[in-house]
């Protein structure tokens, strides 16, 4: 292998409250295919956004071709001859291939009327093309193309720019099989032709594959770099793990009670042929664990009524019941707090009160009016009891913090009656001090007999939290593991499509 | 009254204290007496199109509804001796259920409000005139309506002051819609729905109907005021009749503080709009500006408010965060928490 061309050195990035990335080397030679893997939220997007110039890194120089510098900007990393694919692609659907792989750099003629050279734009696509191997023409259009043949696209408008690293983010999440395999191929081609590739992925068979070397991130560190004979992935997953988690345990005050809860084959759209089926008893938080992607939060959406079930049945208590939106699901006492908390939790200009009161308004009734007095003192009892931290409850959403909006969300449905409560990634951008009063809520909740379904991609939460967890992998429950189970080994085992040993 | 609609107020003062300096016939009673009729009328169908733009939509067809209804109307009631308490239930069923379409397709079907009711500002429109075969409807001779002249088209006497009863229709529709929108559960779900449908329906609120609602009360306070505007100008040319109303009415919501994104704006901020849009068109006839500068004036005012609006808010941002308020760096915290 030659000189490596590009070098990051003791990188670092902190965000406010979160050390991203801490003290990062990694090194790039010419034709060098690296696997970043690491658990959700280890610093691998992070990693990739300081190299692709979209994120400046607090601290540590990059070396590109041996000249040293702070950071990049994206103009800088694309003349660099670092591509980007982006998980979300880049890319114009009423445009064809041609058209997009030279965005903004068509070849022009007809003097200032700078008229488009489809001639020559075409001529000039047409070679990247059989170079990755395509089976689709230069003038396709691209909305007639797979998500496959899109990420080509993108590969092709970085071959374009003499790209001589493409990083690809989660390249293969939503493939089939096949374009996978093609995907793998196309990799080997650019490795033959001297271009680097870095890609991250949850797939480990992926990794030992195609890749050179692994370089696993945990918690914003390098902890380790698998050379080809190394990858391994019982290797792999024994280097993202492996730290000691704080025991946030509480257990319950008695033990779980009856299935509240029951989801019965039940059938996504992301997953058409994949069905799920868990129950969730009285009293206990079933923890929901699984890569990114694997259909946890779409499954969530479909008992909360948001998209219709394809198939299965749920039932409440024995009962089957049809839910066919979320008044219905609120109706039966299962609400969920929502992933996106801005968009799908709150209304964000408008306050504390009105909020909380959005879900029960009947409840406020007086003369078919609203009873604004018994609102705000109700919005005043949620705020004591769920230590909202704002001035008064005539305070707007927006203004608060991310943990005290959480608190707000879930302020809503406490002042009903839950039966069961679905959380996506209940502390996400919520500070530390605040996720620790949303544990102590959950089990409260629990030990008031509230059946709690908790999606987390938190490993430390998913463990510490749970009285049992549940993972999912690919649309599809991979197995449960009991307490005396519990190990993030386990987890992630399960949530790669392991089974556990 | 929010300062917007304070603002609004003071504006509305001061452009009549311009214009009855300049020529005291602004101040006159048959005048003042006038411009209110014009008021109640207008202010009608504004209120009606506030609804729809409140939860994030918007009612183009207004001016053509104005014009099929108020021709049908007058149909039923001169030329098939219909009951006119009877013509008027049927004309306000027509105008729910035009609401209903419209709120259908843009719910059920998805098609975008903008189109929708572009669509039925050109279909109400033929259809007016196919009916009439393009020939004006109108009260032939000896055809009189004395009750119902009077209801919608009399005024009565106050202190002195002859008080078009359209303007008492306005202000009765005006509390009522008040009520609803700033007290009641359902105005709570049109706002709601208005500034995030998405969250909306994660409450539980079923945003669809909410929107299906507010072409439907949209429709019946249209088809209410074109009823108003027949029996006021007694005789309708379905070509031109009413056309460039729906414009009134979305210029009186924006004046009145409505976002065109929804979940905005105020019922009393919509009469005031009403008001200052036709001060604005008296002052164009008592200034002598010539009349074709009516729509150009119109324009630049409203311009010039949202400007100075615009120039307000900011403004009012660059003190609180100059005077550092906690609520402030709190939003800058949450967001940096959550950019992981």
């Amino acid at each position: 292998m030659s000189e490596p061309f590009l070098e990051l050195v003791d990188i670092s990035k902190n965000y406010p409250g979160v050390v991203a990335l801490d003290h990062v080397d990694l090194s790039v030679s010419r034709g060098e295919v690296i696997a970043l893997i690491g658990e959700n939220g280890a610093g691998k997007s992070t990693l990739m956004r300081v190299l692709g110039g979209v994120v400046e890194p607090s601290g540590g120089l990059l070396r590109v071709d041996g000249v040293e510098r702070s950071s990049l900007t994206v103009a800088e990393a694309i003349k660099a001859g670092i591509a980007f694919v982006h998980q979300e692609l880049n890319l114009f659907d009423n445009l064809d291939v041609a058209g997009n792989v030279f965005i903004g750099r068509e070849p022009v003629y007809g003097g200032p009327l700078r008229l488009i050279d489809r001639k020559q734009l075409h001529a000039r696509v047409r070679p990247l093309l059989e170079r990755l191997g395509a089976d689709f023409g230069p003038d396709a259009p691209l909305a007639e193309l797979s998500l496959a043949q899109h990420q080509l696209v993108e590969i092709m408008k970085a071959l374009s720019l003499d790209a001589r690293l493409v990083i690809m983010d989660e390249p293969t999440s939503s493939l089939t099989l096949t374009e996978t395999d093609r995907l793998m191929r196309v990799i080997a081609a650019l490795k033959a032709d001297g271009v680097s590739v870095i890609f991250i992925t949850h797939r480990l068979n992926e990794v030992v594959q195609c890749a050179d070397r692994a370089v696993v991130l945990r918690d914003g560190h390098v902890v380790g770099s698998l050379r080809r004979d190394e990858l391994a992935p019982a290797a792999m997953i024994r280097l993202m793990i492996g730290r000691d988690l704080k025991s946030l345990y509480v257990p319950p005050a008695a033990p779980p009670g009856a299935s509240v809860l029951d989801i019965d084959g039940a059938v996504t759209s992301t997953y058409p042929d994949r069905a799920v089926s868990l129950s969730v008893r009285r009293g206990e938080i079933l923890g929901l664990a699984g890569l990114v992607g694997s259909g946890r939060t779409e499954l969530a959406r479909a008992i909360f009524g948001v998209d219709p079930l394809q198939a299965g049945a749920i039932r409440l208590d024995g009962e089957a019941i049809r839910v066919a939106s979320p008044r219905a699901a609120i109706d039966h006492g299962i609400y969920l707090i929502p992933e996106d908390r801005k968009g799908c939790g709150l209304l964000l200009d408008v306050s504390i009160a009105e909020n909380i009161s959005l879900p029960d308004l009947a409840s406020y009734l007086r003369f078919f009016l609203v009873n604004t007095a018994r609102e705000t003192a109700n919005a005043r009892t949620q705020r004591e009891r769920l230590k909202i931290r704002a001035p008064d409850v005539g305070t707007t959403v927006g203004s608060l913090s991310g943990g005290n909006q959480q608190k707000v969300v879930l302020a809503k449905w406490l002042s009903m009656r839950p039966k069961v409560l679905i959380f996506d990634e209940p502390t996400r951008g919520v500070d530390v001090g605040a996720k620790q009063e949303i544990y102590d809520m959950l089990r409260r909740l629990t030990d008031a007999g509230v059946a709690i379904l908790m999606i987390s991609s938190d490993m430390e939460e998913v463990i510490g939290v749970s009285d049992r967890i549940a993972v999912m992998h690919e649309g599809a429950i991979s197995g449960f593991l009991d307490r005396s189970q519990f190990s993030e080994h386990n987890v992630l085992q399960l949530a790669v499509g392991h089974a556990v040993e | 009254m929010n300062k917007k609609d304070l603002s609004l107020l003071v504006l509305i003062l001061v452009v009549g204290a311009v214009v009855a300096f300049i020529n005291p016939r602004f101040l006159y009673v048959g005048n003042l007496s006038n411009t209110l009729n014009q008021v109640g009328m207008f202010g009608i169908f504004s209120i009606a199109e506030a609804f729809v733009i409140i939860i994030g939509g918007i009612e183009l067809s207004v001016g053509s509804v104005i014009a099929l209804l108020g021709v049908l109307f007058i149909d039923l009631i001169v030329n098939h001796d219909v009951n006119w308490v009877l013509a008027l239930a049927m004309i306000i069923a027509a105008g729910l259920a035009i609401g209903a379409v419209h709120g259908t397709l843009v719910t059920k079907i998805g098609i975008q409000p903008f189109v929708v009711t572009l669509c039925g500002l050109l279909i109400y429109r033929g259809a007016a005139r196919y009916y009439t075969e393009d020939a004006t409807a109108g009260f032939g001779f000896g055809a009189s309506f004395p009750m119902l002249e009077w209801l919608t088209a009399g005024r009565t006497n106050i202190l002195g002051f002859p008080l078009p009863h359209s303007v008492i229709a306005l202000f009765v529709i005006a509390v009522i819609a008040w009520v609803v929108l700033h007290r009641s559960v359902f105005g709570r779900y049109l706002y709601a729905v208005g500034k995030n449908e998405e969250a909306a329906r994660y409450s539980g609120i079923r945003s669809g109907r909410v929107v299906i609602a507010a072409y439907v009360i949209c429709g019946g306070l249209t088809a209410f005021a074109a009823i108003l505007i027949a029996m006021y100008t007694r005789s309708i040319s379905p070509a031109v009749h009413g056309s460039f109303y729906e414009l009134y009415a979305i210029a009186a919501a924006v004046l009145g503080g409505c976002s065109l994104r929804g979940g905005e704006g105020s019922i009393v901020g919509v009469v005031l709009g009403t008001v200052l849009l036709q001060v604005l068109q008296n002052l164009v006839n008592l200034l002598g500006i010539p009349s074709s500068l009516n729509f150009a004036v119109m324009g630049t005012v409203i311009l010039i408010g949202v400007l100075a609006d615009q120039y307000l808010v900011q403004r009012r941002r660059r003190a609180t965060t100059a005077k550092g308020v906690p609520q402030a760096s709190g939003a800058g915290a949450s967001v940096g928490a959550s950019a992981e």
